[in-house]
């Protein structure tokens, strides 16, 4: 088998296992639509003009929503011995590292397709744009990048899912930035080229923590 | 033994000296700040502080890699170590970071004008991200190579942050400013020595907190060997 589809094999497999359980899915989209409904009566009672802070809700949204599925894809690796598995097949530990971060981008951005049109409704703003969709796409690149390495970390200590988020929220605090400044921009009306750096920004975090953590991923996993 | 030891004498005569000077330096023999009065002095203290803050975290970087490539604990001791001082170098920085902030903008927390207060912050909520998961793994070498990776992680996610930081409230990226320091000579002997008299003291205290660090070592197979003895 080549890489490529060695990869694809895992991604499959993840893939294949949520379309017959879905119980990743239906916890994310509750969660998520339960965040965007708290969000909206919290600032509701002090902010006037309520797509200012539009932005700001969506990545938080997108930034737990995240979370709960990478800690979930790597929960169900350790149970029944599964990651144990895919270690001893016989191929290089960097397949499991792109297999999963694939896997975990393939299902992040499943949920928030479903949360924009819905995040439309309530925010009464078009967000179904080209250029806001590309943001989002490197973000939540960013997201999966780092994040399927430090759920390998996180997945392996006492605290288990309440570890992810103290290890995750500190490194990814650049694209939360990055991306929030680049909807913001987008929903201003502003022009591409003031928001490009933003973007570029987007795009070389996305490049060097996948470089890093496909460096690092087989000293998490030897052990 | 006796070798290293005199290393850690000569520094620690070394850093209370050049701590005592910085002192003198700092409170008589810079001249006082034309706007802001005495309150300026913190800067010399706030800014090393920083700086040691930022040394520190490389120095964990450095250890972290050295470990994964050879295993060997003592870079794991040195990475701990040095993210233990760091973190405390670091409170500091915030802390002054937050007087200054108060005596410049008389606001305790000044977001949109004091981007770097943010990102010293965001580098103690890193340090602190370390030691949490240093705390909650399994097995001492489980822990190092955990610990290592995330200090990687972790180093190289602060110029990301830096840049991020900067940006947030302005139109246009700056990569370079030209910040000229528009120090008086007096006050620009001062900074430099304060940066060198807290290097030392870093250097110092990282010593010391080792050599504690490889005695907890030692105790801990003694434990281990008087465990099996008994059980043997």
């Amino acid at each position: 088998m080549s890489y490529l589809s060695k990869v694809l094999a895992i991604v499959w497999k993840d893939v294949v296992a949520e379309l017959r359980t879905k119980e990743m899915f239906s916890s994310m989209l509750v969660f998520a639509l339960l965040v965007i409904v708290i969000f909206n009566f919290s600032f509701d009672l002090r902010v006037e003009n309520i797509a200012q802070v539009a932005p700001g809700v969506l990545w938080v949204t997108f930034a737990f929503a995240s979370t709960l599925e990478l800690n979930r894809s790597l929960a169900l690796e350790m149970e029944n011995d599964c990651l144990d598995g895919l270690l001893l097949a016989p191929m290089d530990r960097s397949v499991i590292y792109f297999g999963k971060m694939l896997g975990n981008l393939v299902f992040i951005c499943a949920i928030e397709a479903l949360i924009l049109p819905i995040f439309s409704v309530i925010f009464d703003l078009n967000l179904i744009r080209p250029p806001l969709l590309l943001t989002i796409f490197l973000g939540t690149v960013g997201f999966a990048g780092v994040g399927t390495l430090l759920s390998a970390i996180a997945v392996n200590t006492r605290a288990r899912e309440v570890m992810l988020p103290v290890l995750l929220f500190p490194i990814i605090l650049p694209v939360v930035i990055a991306a929030t400044k680049a909807t913001g921009g987008i929903l201003d009306g502003l022009p591409l080229g003031d928001i490009a750096h933003w973007l570029r920004f987007l795009v070389a975090f996305d490049i060097i923590f996948l470089v890093v953590s496909y460096m690092t991923f087989d000293f998490v996993v030897q052990g | 033994m006796s070798k290293s030891f005199r290393i850690e004498d000569l520094l620690n005569w070394l850093s209370g000296l050049s701590i005592i000077v910085a002192l003198y330096l700092v409170f008589v023999y810079a001249p006082t700040e034309a706007t802001m009065g005495h309150v300026q002095r913190i800067f010399y203290f706030h800014v090393s502080s920083a700086w040691v803050g930022f040394l520190a975290f490389f120095v964990t970087l450095v250890a972290g890699v050295a470990y994964l490539r050879g295993g060997n604990r003592a870079w794991d001791i040195l990475a701990l170590s040095s993210v233990e001082i760091g973190i405390t170098f670091t409170a500091m920085a915030v802390i002054t970071g937050s007087i200054w902030a108060k005596a410049t903008w008389n606001a305790w927390w000044p977001w949109q004008q004091e981007p770097r207060l943010v990102l010293v912050t965001i580098l103690l909520l890193l340090y602190l991200s370390y030691l949490v998961l240093r705390a909650f793994v399994e097995g001492e070498e489980r822990t190092a190579r955990f610990a290592a990776v995330y200090g990687i992680v972790a180093f190289v996610s602060v110029p990301f942050t830096f840049m991020s930081v900067r940006w947030w409230q302005r139109l246009h990226p700056v990569i370079f400013e030209r910040e000229g320091m528009h120090l008086a000579p007096a006050m620009l002997a001062t900074f430099l020595f304060s940066l060198l008299a807290f290097t030392i003291l870093y250097f110092t205290l990282l010593l010391h907190r080792r050599r504690l660090g490889k005695l907890a070592d030692q105790v801990d197979g003694l434990k281990e060997r008087l465990r099996t003895g008994e059980g043997g």
